[in-house]
């Protein structure tokens, strides 16, 4: 067996690849860009959900999400680590996002302009974060896998936590109500393109399923969204935006309607209401710490030298 | 009510602290940094709560204690005003952050002692996040102070312009008074020479210099605030006051 | 400015246990990687005890000599105990 063929039994034989391992280039490649961009969005996502911290409406809520927003910047931490074993340093991916020749799930491009926008990203874009997720806990690449299984442990309560402030909206007055509507109008298309485009746009696909990076397809991880929202919505006395959403017999599954690709990857492109100002406030946030990490870094090469001189 | 007002000090200058600091989520100097102003702002928070409940009990009229964060005005809230201000940079933050905690730290060591016995048992749970945050903002005063010639600079001036809102933490108001002759309150009078002594050791490890005696600017502990709280609470506030009586 | 150093981060999750690895972060120095340990892997009481290793400090074994480090200890049979025989009338040793 060559190299190559001895990493595939490896991984058919869901024997996990570890970093020092020998790996092809394409694969270490595809990691370090699919790991990164996780990475990415966990710390661009924490942008439009921070928007709300200061307006959150109760103590409650306000703890709430303050330490749901703190977990995307731990997970964003976890999953840069990841990356960094594949011998990329975080500073080096951080320049990517900041030119933009990295991306980042496009739903961030998408503004919070209500509260029940906190709860709709909880449901439907954790929820959908989620289905993304979980199977990647079990990804050939090992700190990629042990990075999910953190992640995914303590993604557990935000979807429950934006649940139920939309609970609670529908539950509530009459504008509370129509806030909650309005919100999962805004927020259901932008979620189900979470998923990525239709499997036969998606020319990786297969590769990564045979290195077990991927499990299943976009469009059966999108089908099983879709399943598990229809029943949720019904709790929630909200209406999903598609008029087409209905039980389908004979495939077992709910019929969905049709995508609108041009938004997608328009989004993609960086047309989207907020891609400029989200790149740009993470820009800002890097460049104004500059100093700060310098500072931190001098102290510390002054006090190594310290203790030198002293033993 | 003194004793009520005593305790809405408290819980206003937690909760005030707490919501500056988490304006930085997302925003931090490096990640591992995003995350430790987070834990403080959560600990903050989280006293906040318990401190506000504490006030709704002792009060008896019903009111929870998002009635208290969330239905008062800019003059009730009673909080001194060196928590309102702005987060400025990184420095500004740790600066007035490390001079509170310090105030902080001795204030709610001294607390557990109260005779209300929630108030006592409130500082004993808190004084374990507080001694956390004093060794974080320490830390980071002696990095940015003997860091780089820029980061001393800067952490100089935040020392400097956020001196003169520190007096105000160790002098006593009327209703601090009252509470320190009923057992309740802390003397902040004994307070003083240690916040100082404990202020002046850390400035001199961070080769900064500590700022002559100056005016102290006062009064948000009677109400009398910057022009910067009005803002924060019109933010915080605004759900509760566009859709009174919603339940979220 | 190139990065802070990394840390390996080892955790005690209770007394009596072996410490850990779960990740790693950045920091200046071990005084900071401790703080930063608390702070990230530690927000959901998983621990009670920390190590913080420099990552560079760490030398680690070649996946290329697996096969002379590790396979020799395949065929020692005789380190277990099944590989001795007692009568089944002894219940337990």
């Amino acid at each position: 067996m060559n190299l190559e063929e001895k990493f595939q039994s490896k991984v058919d034989q869901e024997i996990k690849i570890e970093p020092k391992d020998w790996m092809p280039d394409a694969y270490r490649k595809t990691l370090i860009r699919q790991i990164s961009q996780h990475a990415h969005s966990e710390i661009v996502g924490m942008l439009p959900e921070g928007n709300w911290i200061t307006r959150a409406p109760s103590l409650r809520r306000k703890v709430g999400l303050i330490a749901k927003v703190q977990d995307e910047a731990g997970h964003g931490l976890y999953l840069y680590a990841a990356a960094e074993t594949l011998g990329v340093e975080r500073n080096t991916l951080f320049e990517q996002l900041h030119d933009g020749s990295a991306k980042y799930s496009s739903i961030f491009n998408y503004p919070t302009l209500s509260w029940a926008d906190i709860g709709s990203i909880g449901w439907l874009v954790d929820g959908a974060a989620i289905m993304n997720q979980v199977p990647l806990c079990r990804c050939s690449f090992g700190p990629y896998a042990r990075a999910m299984v953190r992640v995914c442990k303590e993604e557990s309560f935000h979807q429950r936590q934006g649940f139920e402030i939309l609970l609670a909206l529908s539950k509530g007055t009459e504008a509370q109500k129509a806030m909650l509507q309005e919100s999962v109008n805004r927020w259901w298309w932008p979620s189900m393109m979470m998923f990525g485009p239709s499997d036969a746009d998606s020319p990786h696909t297969a590769r990564s399923m045979k290195w077990k990076i991927k499990r299943f397809t976009n469009d059966e991880l999108r089908q099983k969204f879709v399943d598990v929202c229809y029943e949720q919505a019904k709790v929630l006395n909200v209406t999903l935006p598609d008029p087409d959403i209905k039980w389908n017999e004979e495939r077992g599954h709910f019929d969905y309607g049709e995508i609108n690709w041009d938004e997608f990857w328009d989004v993609v492109k960086g047309n989207g209401p907020c891609n400029k100002q989200r790149i740009a406030t993470r820009v800002k946030a890097h460049e104004e710490g500059a100093w700060v990490r310098e500072a931190a870094m001098a102290y510390a090469e002054k006090q190594e030298q310290r203790k030198n001189k002293v033993a | 009510m003194t004793k009520l007002k005593y305790i809405l000090q408290l819980a206003d200058t937690a909760l005030i602290l707490g919501h500056r600091l988490s304006e930085w989520t997302g925003h931090g100097p490096i990640l591992e940094q995003d995350m430790a102003l987070t834990n403080i702002a959560l600990d903050l928070v989280g006293q906040a709560r318990s401190l506000y409940q504490h006030a709704a009990e002792v009060e008896g009229k019903g009111r929870t204690e998002d009635d208290l964060a969330y239905l008062r005005t800019t003059t009730d809230f009673l909080n001194p005003l060196i928590v309102e201000i702005p987060n400025g940079n990184f420095g500004d933050t740790i600066a007035r952050q490390f001079f509170f905690d310090v105030y902080n730290h001795t204030f709610y060591t001294e607390l557990q002692k109260s005779k209300d016995a929630t108030l006592s048992a409130i500082a004993e749970k808190s004084l374990k996040e507080v001694k956390y945050h004093l060794r974080y903002s320490s830390d980071w005063m002696r990095r940015l102070g003997d860091g780089t010639e820029e980061s001393h600079q800067k952490i100089q001036t935040a020392v400097d312009s956020i001196w003169m809102y520190t007096g105000e933490l160790t002098t006593m108001n009327e209703v601090e008074k009252e509470m320190l002759s009923e057992g309740i309150g802390v003397n902040l009078e004994s307070i003083k020479p240690i916040w100082t002594e404990k202020v002046k050791a850390v400035l001199a490890e961070a080769t900064l210099t500590m700022p002559e005696s100056t005016w102290m600017q006062s009064g948000g502990k009677d109400g009398k605030h910057t022009e910067h709280l009005g803002f924060i609470l019109a933010e915080m506030q605004h759900l509760q006051r566009t859709h009174p009586g919603a339940t979220w | 400015m190139k990065n802070w150093p990394l840390y390996e981060i080892f955790i005690r999750s209770k007394q009596g246990l072996h410490h850990k690895h779960v990740g790693s972060l950045h920091a200046t120095d071990s005084t900071m990687a401790m703080e930063n340990a608390r702070d990230v892997y530690t927000r959901r009481q998983e621990g009670v005890s920390i190590w913080v290793v420099e990552s560079k400090h760490i030398t680690a074994s070649n996946p290329d000599d697996s096969e002379e480090l590790f396979d020799p200890a395949a065929d020692k049979v005789y380190r277990h105990p099944t590989f001795y025989d007692l009568p089944d009338e002894l219940k337990h040793m």
